[in-house]
């Protein structure tokens, strides 16, 4: 089949019907829990997820997380709000910003921003961008931006140790998310489910025992334009299904595009699934209107990424196999597998 | 640190900081031409240590337009551009 644009299309409620059937086997069946947990960001993964998770085990057991720190924008828990009333689950909100104060994490981050910005007060908003994949072949270096109270910019290359001091601080705030998820599972018996998409799923876009961890994750097959098209059909709220991805972990606004992937969602599901399906670059750049070298850059990227991420999926590393355990890990996969 | 600046001066203490920071093999020998980031030598974040020991090593400082792959992505291109960048800095 040649490429189009309506590739990703999807039957939605045949889609989400099919998911539905496999988280309730996956919760109830395999896992033995009672319902699930779901850290709803006001963002449209999560969104679909909880969406998902009440059709398939019923609104009474589905517990909504909304969990936001200093950072977060107040746009997310209106948004997150609104996918609980309009899904009709409960929900407990909670700040993260003591815990990520007791860690350390607020102070290491305006540590680093110090050591590049020697001026820079609290009240200097930041983040990390990486360049885009549609401009130069640049290398991925990331930079530190920072916006003043004044309304000034500044962008300065990160060296090797601040980026992996800011990064490391960072991830406190998906890990701590990821600790309060699996308090409210075990307080209720509940599972916690994991809210990547394909894109990051596939990429390694998530924090190892942060968003990274959960017990399923019910749209980790699904391209983001294939997730916005089973949330539409579950009723997601609108203004969540528009609304532009960002990462809401650093206090300037950051576009995942910008910090992660290097083009927009749209491009970027294309491009995996054409790479992932064969299609040469040239093919899939002409339907999307850009230079074939671009689409080959992104190619070549996303071999890279899934590279250098690969650790990210792997479990803990013995040094000889415990056959006990490996059988039930079997058992518990060909239990969750569909009757063929 | 005062450094000898020759062409091969240069590949050769790159090629000790990779080998003893990336491929963890003293004797494990990378060709000129071998793409260090298709080669899964270095990845990204591996690429930023590199650019900011180079830096570091030999007292330059890189401009955005020169962090490209066909200045960094293997030994040989490292060296001569290198080279070339010491020269205009002295």
């Amino acid at each position: 089949m040649p490429f189009h644009k309506d590739i990703l299309a999807l039957d939605a409620m045949r889609e989400a019907e099919r998911i539905a059937e496999r988280v309730r086997t996956q919760v109830l069946q395999v896992l033995h829990k009672r319902g699930a947990v779901v850290a709803v960001s006001g963002g449209l993964d999560s969104a679909a997820c909880a969406a998902l998770c009440t059709l398939a085990l019923g609104k009474e057991r589905v517990l909504a997380l909304l969990l936001p720190e200093r950072h977060s924008s107040p746009e997310s828990t209106r948004l997150g709000n609104e996918l609980v009333l309009a899904l009709g689950i409960k929900a407990i909100t909670h700040d993260i910003s003591s815990p990520l104060e007791s860690v350390g994490c607020y102070r290491t981050q305006q540590e680093v921003v110090k050591s590049v910005f020697p001026d820079a007060t609290a009240e200097w908003t930041f983040k990390i961008t990486m360049p885009s994949l549609l401009g130069h072949d640049r290398l991925n270096m990331p930079r530190l931006t920072v916006h003043t109270p004044r309304g000034e910019t500044f962008a300065e290359r990160l060296t090797h140790n601040d980026y992996l001091m800011l990064v490391a601080a960072t991830n406190f705030k998906q890990r701590i998310r990821a600790m309060q998820v699996y308090f409210h599972a075990d307080a209720r018996n509940f599972a916690a489910c994991g809210t990547p998409n394909r894109l990051e799923y596939d990429q390694g876009f998530f924090v190892k025992g942060g968003d990274g961890l959960a017990d399923f994750k019910p749209i980790a097959h699904l391209y983001k334009t294939q997730v916005r098209t089973v949330a539409t059909a579950l009723g997601v709220p609108r203004e969540i299904i528009t609304r532009t991805p960002t990462t809401d972990t650093f206090p300037l606004s950051q576009g995942q595009d910008e910090f992660f992937f290097g083009v927009p969602h749209d491009v970027m599901d294309y491009c995996l699934y054409g790479c992932n399906n064969g299609y040469p670059p040239a093919e899939v750049a002409s339907v999307l209107q850009l230079e074939p070298a671009i689409v080959e850059r992104i190619y070549l990227d996303i071999a890279r990424k899934r590279r250098t991420t690969s650790p990210l999926h792997l479990p803990a590393l013995l040094v000889d196999p415990i056959p006990e355990i490996s059988a039930l890990k079997e058992q518990a996969l060909c239990a969750e597998l569909p009757a063929s | 640190m005062i450094m000898s600046t020759t062409q091969e001066s240069i590949r050769t203490t790159v090629l000790n900081f990779l080998q003893k920071n990336f491929v963890f093999d003293e004797k494990k020998q990378i060709a000129d031409d071998e793409s260090l980031i298709g080669a899964g030598i270095v990845d990204s974040t591996g690429i930023l240590e590199m650019i900011g020991f180079l830096e570091e090593t030999y007292g330059v400082s890189f401009l955005d337009d020169e962090l490209i792959a066909e200045n960094f992505d293997s030994l040989g291109r490292i060296a001569s551009f290198m080279k070339k960048k010491i020269g205009t800095a002295s």
